[in-house]
């Protein structure tokens, strides 16, 4: 499957600043983005617009701040609509220039267009500016207290609109507007899937080397919205978002041994997913969130294990002696792969997802670890152990193996929800001190994600609803 | 024995203790001082004092450095140097059976999170097993891992990962 575009330009680095919010920022329900039919043209059927696969980089791609038809306050933002238009802007122009595909120039270089304009744009002054694509937008206070936001996307040289799309938030939720809006546009000019809106679990780390405190923390792709979870005074390890957001998976060292617990985020209540006085480490959910893997370490033995979500009988799904560890599903749910040392060094293996057909797949030289099947079911990423510790991918069988990154110790992979970019933590040598970077799935746009404290063991929930 | 059970203290975690534990000291009181002033009260006798039964100090005194062992790369046998140490832990726990303790299992940071966890209890697994073969009861030996999470030797190269791939034995009270 060749890509449809190639990444020529590293994008320069910008630290997207995540809000200072430290501790609990309310995040608004999790419920689905509700969209709205909004004014404008139809779309215009997609054409393959770039035929040049070089020209992405050099696509200018203008975004000024959105319009408001009338200023008013909103709990959203402190100086009202007028001043939140501009924050819209402002995290669309942060997420597309991060990813490294366009060289999008944002609201404070850029005329602020008026509202009148926003679905009739005034071509000449983009186009004199060097703009391809603008992408102009309204936010309205609704007398409920809720946000529409529209988004338009217009090529400037065919002075045509692509695509448009409306949506409702709470005021709470009006990055999720600008992060749908970034993902309309993202899927209309790559034909990727979407993945700017969606939350990221981690480890938040502080302290000393001989004494880090590891606290269970969560944030938007962006690195906004962050919100710590655990206090810190236990170690929590190995954090999993659940298909729907509304769990965590992860281990935790509260009653000084490894015990896997579901932390409702709603409720901020802890459950226990097995009573069992053996160590269990790695939880891992099934796509559908039915199921849960663990292994569980016995007597120098570790297997994997599958419990229904909602708690009961475990069954054991491998059982050689040696480690078998971790487990991650295909997409569609039919097989998991994992690592195991059965063969004298940790290799990854597949099986069907009862546990039978149990089937090395990595031969390529050094060792697998960690493996991670990719959303769209076409490539697993891995960390691969020849020396040093690197992020790489290969096929479902275990060719291609592609090297992504070239660290010391860089670990754990984690796949964005379109499956084109792999999140994972990178230790540094000596300090030991973990942070979380990105890198694509060809090797370019390798760049560090901003979190309050030191970071590790990310983990990169689906695209939310 | 039982009555100095009464007086056991919690100690801090193994892995500072057992990176701290070498040789046992020299038990014997300091000599007295040749003081020609005056005395108006008596010199209290001086009695050895030292740390109860039960608690980690009182076990590292009596063992030493034989409270850890240690493990090459990946491995997780027990060399002869292992089964020296794990012997004078045997004959220890065989003069005092009441005591129960846990046996802590690491792994050095030069491996992925997940699999040295299951490293580290495949470690202390192997200790647990090797000390029930020299008699002790196993029903009182509980087995933990820390995986790479709580390294005693902090630096990247070879001699510090070299003494975090260790099992330590640890008296733990609650």
């Amino acid at each position: 499957m060749t890509a449809k575009f190639l990444f020529l330009l590293t994008a320069a680095l910008v630290a997207v600043p995540a809000a200072a919010q430290a501790q609990g920022a309310p995040v608004g329900d999790d419920q689905p983005v509700e969209t709205i039919a909004i004014e404008g043209d139809d779309d215009e059927p997609l054409r393959g617009t770039v035929t040049d696969e070089s020209a992405w980089s050099d696509i200018g791609i203008a975004i000024p701040a959105f319009a408001t038809e009338r200023e008013r306050p909103t709990p959203a933002n402190a100086d009202g609509t007028g001043a939140l238009g501009r924050e819209i802007a402002r995290v669309i122009t942060a997420n597309l220039r991060n990813n490294g595909l366009f060289k999008p120039v944002g609201p404070d270089s850029l005329p602020q267009p008026a509202f009148a304009q926003v679905r009739a744009p005034t071509y000449g002054t983009w186009s004199g500016k060097g703009a391809e694509m603008l992408v102009q937008g309204y936010v309205t206070a609704r007398d409920d207290g809720r946000l529409a936001v529209g988004c338009y996307l217009y090529d400037v040289q065919l002075q045509q609109q692509l695509v448009k799309e409306g949506w409702v938030v709470a005021p709470a939720d009006w990055r999720r507007a600008a992060h749908k809006c970034s993902d309309l546009i993202f899927s209309r000019l790559t034909g990727e899937s979407p993945f700017f809106d969606s939350r990221i679990a981690y480890i938040a780390e502080t302290g000393p080397k001989g004494a880090r405190v590891k606290r269970l923390a969560i944030m938007d792709s962006d690195g906004a919205n962050h919100r710590f979870l655990t206090p810190g005074s236990a170690t929590a390890l190995t954090p999993r978002y659940s298909p729907d957001y509304s769990k965590i998976l992860y281990l935790s060292y509260v009653d000084g041994n490894p015990r896997i617990y579901v932390y409702d985020i709603g409720t901020g209540r802890q459950t226990l997913v097995t009573e069992n006085r053996n160590p269990t480490l790695a939880p891992r959910w099934s796509p559908d969130g039915k199921y849960i893997l663990y292994s569980m370490a016995i007597g120098g033995n570790t297997d994997i294990y599958r419990v229904p979500a909602t708690g009961g009988q475990s069954i054991k799904l491998t059982d050689t002696p040696g480690i078998d560890v971790g487990g991650s599903y295909s997409p569609d749910g039919t097989k998991i792969v994992f690592e195991s040392d059965r063969s004298g060094s940790q290799q990854c293996y597949v099986m069907d997802a009862d546990g039978s057909n149990q089937k090395r797949i990595s031969f390529s030289g050094g060792r697998c670890a960690t493996p991670e099947w990719s959303p769209r079911g076409d490539q697993i990423a891995f960390t691969r152990i020849a020396g040093d510790f690197n992020v790489a991918v290969m096929n479902t069988s275990g060719g291609g193996v592609r090297v992504l990154t070239r660290g010391w110790q860089d670990e754990a992979p984690t796949w964005a929800p379109n499956g084109r970019i792999i999140q994972f933590f990178r230790t540094e040598k000596n300090t030991g001190r973990s942070s979380i970077w990105q890198v694509d799935l060809t090797g370019q746009n390798e760049r560090r994600l901003p979190t309050p404290v030191d970071a590790s063991d990310p983990a990169w929930g689906p695209i939310r609803p | 024995m039982n009555t100095k059970l009464a007086t056991i203290l919690l100690l801090a975690s193994a892995s500072g203790l057992a990176a701290c534990a070498k040789k046992a000291p020299a038990d014997t009181p300091p000599p007295p001082v040749d003081d020609t002033r005056p005395v108006t009260t008596p010199t209290p006798a001086v009695t050895p004092s030292g740390p109860a039964i039960g608690t980690q100090a009182h076990f590292a005194q009596a063992v030493g450095s034989s409270t850890t062992i240690y493990f090459d790369t990946d491995k997780y046998n027990i060399d002869t140097q292992d089964a020296a140490a794990l012997q004078a832990q045997a004959q220890y726990f065989a003069r005092f059976p009441q005591i129960t303790f846990t046996i802590e299992g690491h792994a050095d940071e030069r491996g992925t999170r997940e699999y040295n966890i299951a490293l580290g209890e495949r470690r202390a697994a192997a200790a647990k097993a090797y000390l029930v073969s020299l008699g002790v009861d196993g029903n009182r030996i509980a087995v933990v891992s820390h995986g790479k999470e709580r390294p005693v030797a902090l630096g990247s190269n070879e001699a510090a990962w070299a003494q975090n791939r260790r099992a330590a034995s640890v008296i733990i009270n609650r």
